[in-house]
């Protein structure tokens, strides 16, 4: 990787993303116009992005007559925080949250930990069956989600896991491109420090937990990430996993407010603010893991 | 590099005997997952397969002594019954065909447009630019369907923004029309000509699958589009980073254009690139869900129904299981197709990755994942976020 900018580039350059090595020279083959135009393209396009957002928390703290009759204004006119206050404590949003924070960080744990070990076995244990197992997992992970609609439902049916935690949860644990993930992360790092370890008399599972976890940080913050944002996101399966509104989460729950639970008039702002409350975990996330999330999203999963 | 010592570290004790108890350890290590997958995606698929050739009516278990097996009944009454099951399943054909005709060139061509600009050399704010558009993208499918659907109801966002240049916005969430219908009208054709109304398909005329996508479709349309942007957008800039920059130079010194440039020698070096996101988008395309599910149910006058959508509505609101498991392979076998398809054609990778190892390299023996890997995960990451926009499916 190139991460050197020449002397005159990186003087101008202000901005710690940009990696490129630019010979000198080449910012003059852009013309000022060139330049400009380019700048007014990213910020029209940066706006078109962004613009709908501000919206979304504008709106929210507006008040039902104001949020259509002023739809692009930024600044409420009369600012009042009531959606928020009907998201919080007259609904069952709080309880949304609670079993979406629930499966979330039950399945979190659920795919690093067997997501790893799988992965972990498939790239470096020898046992009959294993590339069997591999191109099953590769062709699992072609099944469209949307196909698995019905067919999981009447699997959590027929287990008697329909309308119950373990329902909504346990499915969701299941992680085959996690596996893959995984698998490819632990071909690429070195096998000689377990060689090591393992010459010295530690068990397969000893090695596992104390030498090779360690050493897959990077790649388990990827499962981490995509499987808490997987996870908060989630909608088809927990609308085919239970009808009991007690176990709604988050994205059930919006969406039945979206189609009209709120009872009288459009409600706007409640629907938005409980958008804004339901983006946040993701967008800490986000912020926190930033350049992580934009690289492995890419692909490439460095370090 | 270090390739020669990694490869001998790495393959001597193979034949020795400290890899004892491996198969044990091997099974053990990937039973949890393996039985996940298998209980919760393999089992449902045969069991589902069962239910689409039975009469299960949604009561008791699918194997007890009622339920009977019928053959490809319920098959028949989706794709030739002459009935409603027969004209819904055509109109969800329909809208997710244009759907996909609308979504796909032009979240590719917008990522790659976005990647371009964001990828220019040196660049004030890349970060901040990559950020806002990349956002969209890791956000729940339902907060952003319900901004979108309050963006464009009648007195929205949208239809505010339209009136500062003197239009008078239509009420997109309950306007059926089809765009195409309406531009044909433009030109005076208003009515169906006799040969395309009087036959059709999918218990659908000819004329009404060339109504186009409705304007509350286009609602969807522009969600997708606005979401998906932003993942695409990475891969091509992961591409466009890994181009060398010594042919664009000799172009620059040829006195190429920056548009010569960049369609004479970016584009075609981005081909793999532009080939995986397009399949990416049709496999994702085929799945939407949770969109029609949070936003639009199917409304306006179905003209938002999709294979997907029909596929739950069959089954858990009319109780239409053998329907609605058959609407679901359907829907697998138009999926399967295009992920053959994709695969057939990026296969030469893994020829050559065969190929590297013939050569004497071992997997990662520069501490990275190889060229061909990343490529792999990379489609694999974004066909799960593209998998999820479209269908909130598990990745």
């Amino acid at each position: 990787m190139t991460t050197t900018t020449t002397p005159t580039a990186a003087s101008t350059v202000t901005d710690p993303t940009a990696v490129y090595s630019a010979p000198a020279g080449r910012r003059r083959s852009r013309t000022p116009i060139g330049r400009v135009l380019l700048y007014v393209a990213l910020v029209a396009l940066a706006v078109v992005y962004i613009y709908p957002f501000l919206i979304n928390i504008a709106t929210s703290f507006k008040t039902d007559a104001e949020a259509t009759a002023d739809p692009l204004s930024l600044i409420p006119q009369t600012w009042t925080a009531q959606a928020y206050e009907t998201v919080f404590f007259n609904s069952a949003f709080p309880r949304w949250f609670a079993n979406s924070a629930l499966v979330t960080v039950v399945v979190t744990i659920g795919r690093v930990l067997f997501d790893s070990a799988a992965g972990y076995a498939l790239a470096r244990l020898t046992f009959p069956g294993r590339g069997v197992l591999f191109a099953g997992i590769i062709g699992v992970m072609a099944v469209p989600g949307v196909v698995l609609l019905i067919p999981k439902f009447l699997v959590l049916n027929q287990l008697g896991m329909y309308d119950g935690y373990s329902g909504l949860i346990i499915p969701l644990v299941a992680d085959a491109a996690g596996v893959f993930i995984m698998k490819n992360f632990f071909e690429s790092i070195p096998v000689a420090v377990e060689e090591a370890a393992r010459i010295d008399g530690a068990s397969t599972l000893r090695l596992f937990w104390s030498v090779v976890l360690p050493m897959a940080r990077p790649a388990l913050v990827t499962i981490f990430i995509l499987s808490f944002q997987g996870s908060w996101n989630e909608l088809s399966h927990f609308i085919v996993a239970s009808q009991n509104p007690d176990l709604f989460t988050l994205t059930k729950g919006v969406a039945s407010l979206a189609s009209g639970q709120l009872g009288a008039g459009t409600q706007y702002p409640v629907r938005l603010a409980a958008a804004v409350v339901m983006t946040v975990p993701v967008a800490v996330l986000f912020v926190i893991f930033q350049r992580r999330i934009t690289n492995s999203a890419a692909g490439a999963v460095k370090e | 590099m270090t390739s020669a010592t990694v490869r001998t570290s790495g393959r001597r004790p193979r034949g020795g005997g400290i890899r004892r108890g491996q198969t044990a350890a091997g099974l053990l290590f990937t039973a949890p997952a393996v039985i996940l997958l298998l209980v919760f995606l393999v089992v449902p698929i045969l069991m589902a397969l069962w239910v689409s050739v039975s009469d299960w009516g949604g009561r008791g278990s699918p194997f007890s002594g009622a339920v009977n097996f019928v053959g490809l009944k319920n098959y028949a009454a989706i794709t030739s019954g002459g009935g409603l099951a027969e004209s819904d399943f055509g109109t969800s054909l329909r809208n997710n065909f244009w759907y996909v005709l609308l979504v796909v060139p032009l979240q590719t061509a917008l990522a790659l447009l976005l990647a371009s600009l964001v990828n220019t050399r040196i660049l004030r704010g890349r970060g901040f630019f990559r950020t806002a558009f990349y956002f969209p993208s890791v956000t729940s499918s339902v907060a952003i369907t319900v901004l979108w659907f309050f963006l464009f109801n009648p007195s929205g966002a949208v239809n505010a923004l339209l009136g500062l240049i003197g239009i008078k916005g239509p009420n997109w969430p309950a306007d059926a029309d089809g765009v195409l219908h309406g531009l044909l009208g433009l030109v005076g054709l208003k009515t169906a000509p006799g040969f395309l109304a009087s036959s059709g398909f999918l218990g659908i005329t000819w004329w009404d699958w060339l109504a186009g996508p409705s304007v509350g479709m286009l609602i969807i349309i522009s969600l997708a589009i606005f979401t998906t942007s932003g993942t695409f957008m990475l891969l091509f800039i992961a591409a466009l980073q890994n181009l060398s920059q010594e042919v664009e130079e000799a172009a620059m010194v040829d006195g190429a254009s920056a548009w010569q440039r960049f369609r004479l020698v970016t584009l075609p070096q981005l081909r793999p690139t532009l080939f995986t996101v397009l399949t990416l988008g049709l496999i994702g395309t085929w799945q939407v869900f949770d969109q029609v599910y949070t936003g639009s149910k199917g409304d306006p006058g179905k003209t938002t129904l999709t294979p997907a959508y029909l596929s739950y509505q069959a089954g858990f609101i009319n109780q239409q299981w053998g329907q609605a498991a058959a609407i679901a392979f359907i829907l697998f076998a138009i999926i399967v197709v295009l992920t053959v398809f994709q695969r057939w054609v990026l296969r030469e990778r893994g020829v050559s990755k065969r190929r590297m190892r013939r050569g004497g390299f071992t997997p990662g023996d520069d501490g990275r994942y190889r060229a061909a890997d990343r490529t792999l995960t990379a489609a694999a990451i974004a066909g799960g976020v593209a998998d999820r926009r479209g269908s909130g499916g598990n990745l």
